[in-house]
């Protein structure tokens, strides 16, 4: 540190007479697209999830079963581990700055919090959608490389329709981790719940529609770990579509109104 | 300026902020002082919009702080040093900041050069800053924006006593500027150094506020003229001590009858004339033992490691 006494400039006008307008949500937005990469540990979640991607493709491409080698195959591989990391960037874009503090400048800055929340929001789905393209860049390259090390025709079977899908299904998945972030507010428990309701919520709901013929009946509706996986199938068909709506409702549309409620006036300290 | 009416703020049964009414002045430092848990922070928080008041109304510029279009801008605020992300260097927590307000990048060095943070400092990560240099990196945070307020919670907590002075001159000519600078701190003689005007709370209500000349005069009279100067000096002429308040008033060791004759005779209609508060020192060391006691109740007052 020096010991600068150098003064500050005197306040330049009245403030009264300044012309401020509101900060406009792309300047937001551009900040919280920052704040993935600019820490070390958030780098390094984003590189976890590159080298996540590019480690499944890679494997599968050498290592896998040759009359299954093709682009859909590679693209639908890499999406369920996809599924597991990606979330955690926009979880932790929320819980991060209670578990930092940092929300202490954040809302400073900008009081309509919701717009804050709004921006790491389109961030979240930003970075969920450029993670699907670039899986699909991966497949793309781990299917000539593959293809042309075992000296077989590559195949490029992934409909734009099918990339589609797989792209929601990541942004879903990451919908599901931003509101859980929002109701918890805290980064620890908040990607453990995430982690429950990815990996122990399925079993737990088939286990549940074994033994209860009424939630059975209903389960399709309501787990949405489960139903959100037909979308890296081979096709939707409407009842699917509307049970995926309803699900999502249910864990996203529901948690991210209790919890924005909640978020918007609670004392940040 | 930043106006406080009426303030409370109730968590269930316990008011951390009780009916708390001040104003901080542009052009001056107002002193927040009280001991750790009077309701400082709670009353700043209200203020810049972080904590909602359970009634009452804080403004700032004459609007209410989340109501100004960009804050930043307008008001510098610093609530906690610490309550910066770890992981970011110093500089990139001012990028983000810069780029929030829209302000051009060449900004984040003039702020860097104003609280005397170097260039390698700036890179390093805020995680290995010392408290001193995140209370530098904060004050910068909040001189980004250029404003005309300055809310600063603790503000001196951690720095060396160069860097208090240099605290104190920084906040001097911020407020010789024009702007206003409301700053709290739980220590006396922090607030002495450094603030024009003190506001004291303890236990969540103001109990004395006023400018520092009166405040720590020990007078026993507060007089006021409009014409102050000429009070001071017929007060003086008759054998007072007579201090100017800094805002209109004499501070004077003069009985009130005394100092009434006094600008009777001089021909000075005194606007107001009352017993000055009790000494600043007295009530604040009351305050703060008050505190002390409720944790020490069963310690016995003598045989105790003096």
């Amino acid at each position: 540190m020096t010991a600068a006494g150098t003064t500050p400039a005197p306040p330049t006008s009245a403030a009264a007479a300044r012309s401020s307008a509101r900060v406009p949500f792309h300047r937001l937005l551009d900040v919280e697209l920052r704040k993935t990469v600019d820490t070390r540990a958030s780098a390094a979640l984003l590189a976890g999830v590159a080298g996540t991607a590019a480690l499944v493709v890679g494997a599968l491409a050498v290592w896998g079963r040759e009359d299954e080698l093709g682009l859909a195959y590679l693209a639908g591989s890499v999406a369920y581990p996809l599924q597991l990391v990606v979330p955690m960037v926009a979880a932790l874009a929320v819980t991060g700055e209670w578990t930092q503090r940092g929300a202490l400048t954040t809302f400073a800055l900008v009081p309509r919090r919701g717009r804050v929340v709004g921006a790491k929001a389109a961030a979240g789905l930003l970075v969920a959608v450029a993670t699907s393209l670039f899986s699909f860049a991966l497949s793309a390259l781990g299917t000539a490389v593959g293809s042309a090390t075992r000296g077989i025709d590559p195949v490029w079977d992934l409909s734009l329709d099918a990339a589609a899908r797989l792209t929601l299904l990541l942004v879903v998945a990451t919908a599901v981790g931003f509101a859980f972030a929002v109701v918890i507010r805290a980064s620890a428990p908040t990607l453990v719940a995430y982690l429950l309701f990815m990996l122990i919520l399925p079993p737990l709901s088939s286990m549940l529609a074994a033994v209860f013929d009424g939630y059975a009946a209903v389960a399709p509706w309501v787990d949405l770990s489960t139903t959100m996986s037909v979308l890296s199938g081979p096709s939707v068909a409407g009842e699917q579509w509307a049970q995926l709506g309803v699900a999502t409702l249910v864990w996203v549309a529901l948690p991210l109104v209790l919890g924005m409620r909640r978020l918007l006036r609670v004392e940040i300290r | 300026m930043i106006q406080i009416a009426a303030l409370t703020k109730r968590y269930g049964d316990f008011i951390a902020v009780d009916d708390v009414s001040f104003t901080a002045e542009p052009g001056r430092v107002t002193g927040f002082l009280g001991p750790n848990g009077a309701g400082k922070s709670t009353t700043l928080r209200t203020v810049v919009g972080l904590a909602e008041p359970t009634t009452g109304r804080a403004t700032v510029l004459g609007r209410r702080y989340a109501d100004l279009p960009n804050p930043g801008l307008e008001v510098g605020v610093l609530l906690d040093a610490s309550a910066q992300h770890g992981g970011r260097t110093g500089r990139e927590t001012l990028v983000l900041a810069q780029r929030t307000l829209g302000l051009p990048r060449t900004r984040v060095d003039e702020v860097l050069e104003l609280v005397g943070l170097t260039r390698p400092e700036a890179r390093r990560r805020v995680r290995d800053y010392s408290l001193g240099m995140r209370q530098r990196l904060g004050i910068a945070t909040a001189l980004l924006g250029d404003p005309a307020v300055l809310v600063l919670d603790e503000p001196a907590n951690g720095l060396d006593p160069a860097g208090i002075r240099w605290m104190r001159d920084l906040l001097r000519s911020f407020a010789d500027g024009g702007g206003t600078v409301l700053l709290s701190s739980h220590l006396l003689a922090e607030i002495e150094m450094i603030a024009d005007d003190i506001v004291m709370i303890g236990n969540g209500r103001v109990v004395a506020s006023g400018s520092k000349a009166t405040l720590l005069s020990g007078a026993t009279t507060l007089a006021r003229a409009d014409d102050a100067d000429a009070l001071g000096a017929a007060l003086r002429a008759a054998g007072h001590d007579a201090t100017p308040t800094g805002d209109g008033a004499v501070a004077t060791d003069a009985g009130l009858a005394a100092a009434g004759r006094v600008a009777f005779a001089a021909g000075l209609p005194l606007t107001e004339l009352r017993a000055a508060d009790g000494s600043l020192e007295e009530m604040f060391l009351a305050l703060t033992a008050g505190t002390q006691r409720d944790g020490a109740t069963a310690q016995p007052t003598t045989g105790a490691a003096a």
